[in-house]
């Protein structure tokens, strides 16, 4: 099972009491920190009950334990099953030539037990060489924050030079790509790794001369949703990974409110389109142009 | 029984955390499921372990709670905490430490015997001490056995326990990623909570998460058994909730893939139901039990038919509505000179459809599937530029171009204009 209290919030905050408690008595503000960085907003009370009043014998009443080793528990079956199907996942290549051995254990699963189905096809390329290179000296630049000289293709094909200080790996699973997101000396940078042509340190510029942007400008869209056709779940489920406000207005109708970054903005405004009829955009007034102005182009094919 | 953060069931929590994240409009008293209390209750528990990303709304109607997040600017799935909440009894935990310690602290395996008597030797400080039975000890040390955290093994009469081998394991920002990205990835949460320098491990997450569905990870209990039964090749009894109907159907099936799509957040099982001798979709968070039954003899035969038809299934639909056994729809798309991409993005997204370009600004997209129908939204996001359309079942063709008048009418478009052609 995978919901187990092995794993939970609570065994992890007292191990690490505990190993606190193996060094030094451990006192009850010292407690509270643990147990606030390790569990959940009610858990301090319910922990420190428990502990000092010996419901769990595990650390006396002066803060020493009888526990004599750092708690360390050995990787499950689980853990070891998923580990192992990681481990011949295509992407894997991009952090280590070989990948791990666990054992005689089973994979939890496989490609053959899985299908994407609407991820596009023009994915990056996880077996070129140059490309694992470049992925692996941007992950050490992000850890070690230093800033990279990058020779990239524009759109147009046109190769350009850039000095950026790496901040993120970001991947989208739809478009199965990687975006270096970093700052460049006036701006925030966005790169595809697959353009990238080549990528070499830079340990010549002072850090303080880049700019502290890393994402684009934050927009938002308000829609009506028209619940039919399981419009409602369909649309909700869909913009789920944005933040987002709904608010119902009737028994049929609810009100949307989308928060995205400017950079994302037609892609947005193609997923609105594929809702048809069920949402109509009521702001702002430029976003409701933008869907007008597709529309009348529409009419004008002659459908 | 009084209150506690923590719970036994899963189950019932991952309905409102659905409720919660995804529609976020429901007042107390729409959640009518259960009874009030109970929603004060596991209300008050998401507020615990997610009180960062929870937010209040007042409307007439009352306080509406919900779940906030911008999945592209975290870089730890929050929803995982929800899996790290399973309640337990005062001596699970005590007995966890202690026999973990004690197998830790020991070069040899030890008996039963031995063990429980360490335990008592370790309690002995506490007053007063805590007991444990034998038979009590023997069945911790069994369960961890069967969680691959204890070994044992059998000399003679006697059964010896010990503690496995540390095993390597990757780095946390290997785990991170396959963590956000994989099935069942809160698995690989637990790893990194395993870290000992879990602080300074959040601080040097490199990666971000675009496009990024979250949700699905409340169903990793039933993605994990389904994926179990597969890698057996078993049948799986499954329990599916259809929301819209508010019915509960059990249904005895071979579970053959797992189709996720990046797209709309969903998750399915594709299966093969051979009472009804057909393949079937579930939505995984429809899921409610998976039972693991007999094993499956034809599961290689299955999935190869099921790979066979994936070349006429667009989503997860295996059937029509309209009763033809395989649907066929095309389309024409025009764009001008700087529009260019528009080939390249109907190459990359035509999935089992193809393309013909026709001339310099037009090119033709045709497929032949099962349902049609579940094209129609990705077409409409060719709005603008589509110049012909032809679906086999007459009555979706009329659906897509009602469809299109009526947004013509919601947004007054009236006159011809724009961009002439």
């Amino acid at each position: 099972m995978i919901f187990n209290e092995i794993y939970s919030a609570y065994y992890n905050a007292v191990a690490a009491i505990i190993k606190k408690a193996i060094i030094n008595p451990v006192g009850r503000s010292e407690l509270h920190q643990i147990v606030q960085e390790n569990a959940f907003g009610e858990s301090v009370p319910s922990i420190e009950q428990s502990i000092y009043g010996e419901k769990w014998q595990l650390i006396k009443k002066d803060g020493t334990t009888p526990i004599e080793n750092i708690p360390d528990m050995p990787l499950t079956l689980i853990q070891k099953r998923w580990l192992k199907a990681v481990s011949l996942d295509k992407r894997m290549k991009l952090f280590v030539d070989e990948p791990l051995d666990f054992g005689d254990v089973e994979p939890l699963f496989t490609s053959d037990d899985i299908e994407i189905f609407d991820k596009y096809s023009d994915g990056d390329n996880y077996t070129d060489e140059q490309y694992i290179h470049n992925f692996r000296l941007i992950l050490d630049a992000i850890r070690n924050k230093y800033p990279l000289n990058i020779r990239t293709r524009t759109r147009s094909g046109a190769e350009i030079n850039l000095v950026i200080l790496p901040k993120y790996l970001e991947y989208s699973e739809k478009d199965d790509k990687f975006r270096l997101i970093g700052s460049g000396s006036s701006s925030a940078a966005t790169i595809n790794l697959s353009r990238i042509v080549s990528c070499m340190p830079c340990s010549s510029i002072d850090r303080k001369s880049f700019s502290n942007r890393v994402s684009a400008r934050q927009r938002q869209v308000v829609f009506q949703l028209s619940d039919e056709r399981n419009a409602l779940d369909r649309v909700l489920m869909s913009f789920a990974h944005f933040r987002k406000e709904a608010e119902q207005l009737d028994d049929r109708h609810y009100q949307v409110t989308v928060f995205y970054d400017k950079d994302d903005e037609t892609e947005l405004l193609i997923r609105i389109l594929s809702f048809g009829p069920m949402i109509k955009v009521i702001a702002p007034v430029y976003f409701k142009n933008l869907i007008k102005e597709r529309l009348k182009r529409q009419k004008n094919c002659g459908l | 029984m009084s209150y506690s953060e923590l719970i036994k069931n899963i189950n019932t929590i991952r309905e409102y955390m659905r409720d919660f994240y995804v529609f976020g409009f429901k007042s107390r008293e729409q959640f009518d499921s259960k009874s009030l209390r109970s929603y004060d209750d596991e209300r008050r528990r998401v507020e615990s372990w997610l009180g960062d990303y929870m937010q209040f709304r007042q409307t007439a109607e009352g306080k509406n709670v919900f779940i906030s997040i911008d999945s592209r600017k975290v870089n730890k799935n929050p929803l995982y905490r929800a899996w790290k909440t399973k309640s337990f009894t005062d001596g699970d935990i005590t007995l966890h430490f202690i026999i973990m310690d004690i197998l830790e602290s020991s070069e040899e395996p030890l008996t039963l015997k031995s063990i429980t008597q360490n335990i008592d030797r370790y309690l002995s400080v506490f007053e007063p001490p805590r007991l444990f039975d034998e038979s009590t000890v023997r069945k911790k040390l069994n369960e961890y056995i069967s969680e691959g955290i204890i070994e044992k093994k059998k000399i003679g009469k006697t059964i010896y326990y010990s503690k496995p081998e540390c095993t390597e394991c990757y780095d946390p920002s290997v785990i991170s990623f396959f963590s956000e990205i994989s099935p069942c990835g809160v698995i690989g949460s637990f790893l990194l909570d395993r870290d000992e320098n879990k602080k300074s491990e959040d601080n040097c997450n490199p990666f971000l998460f675009k496009h990024h569905y979250i949700t699905s990870s409340l169903d990793s209990e039933i993605v994990y058994m389904l994926l179990q039964a597969m890698q057996e090749k078993r049948y799986v009894d499954i329990q599916s909730f259809n929301r819209n109907k508010k019915r509960t159907r059990s249904l005895h099936v071979v579970p053959l893939k797992l189709y996720i799509s990046v797209q709309s957040g969903r998750q399915y099982l594709m299966a093969y139901h051979p009472k009804g001798k057909k393949m079937i979709s579930f939505r995984t968070d429809n899921i409610v039990k998976v039972v693991t039954a007999e094993e499956a003899e034809d599961f290689h035969a299955l999935r190869v038919t099921l790979d066979n038809m994936k070349n006429h299934i667009w989503g997860v639909s295996t059937r029509s509505v309209s009763g033809q056994r395989m649907e066929h729809v095309e389309f024409t798309l025009y764009y001008n000179d700087s529009e260019k991409h528009i080939l390249q993005r109907l190459e990359r997204e035509k999935r089992c459809g193809s393309v013909e370009r026709i001339d310099a600004n037009t090119c033709r997209f045709s497929a032949d599937v099962y349902d049609a129908g579940e094209l129609i939204p990705w077409i409409r996001t060719f709005i603008c530029r589509i110049t012909d359309i032809y679906f086999s079942d007459y009555e979706k063709e009329k659906l897509f171009k009602d469809d299109l008048e009526e947004m013509y009418r919601i947004y007054r478009i009236e006159e011809k204009g724009g961009e002439p052609k």
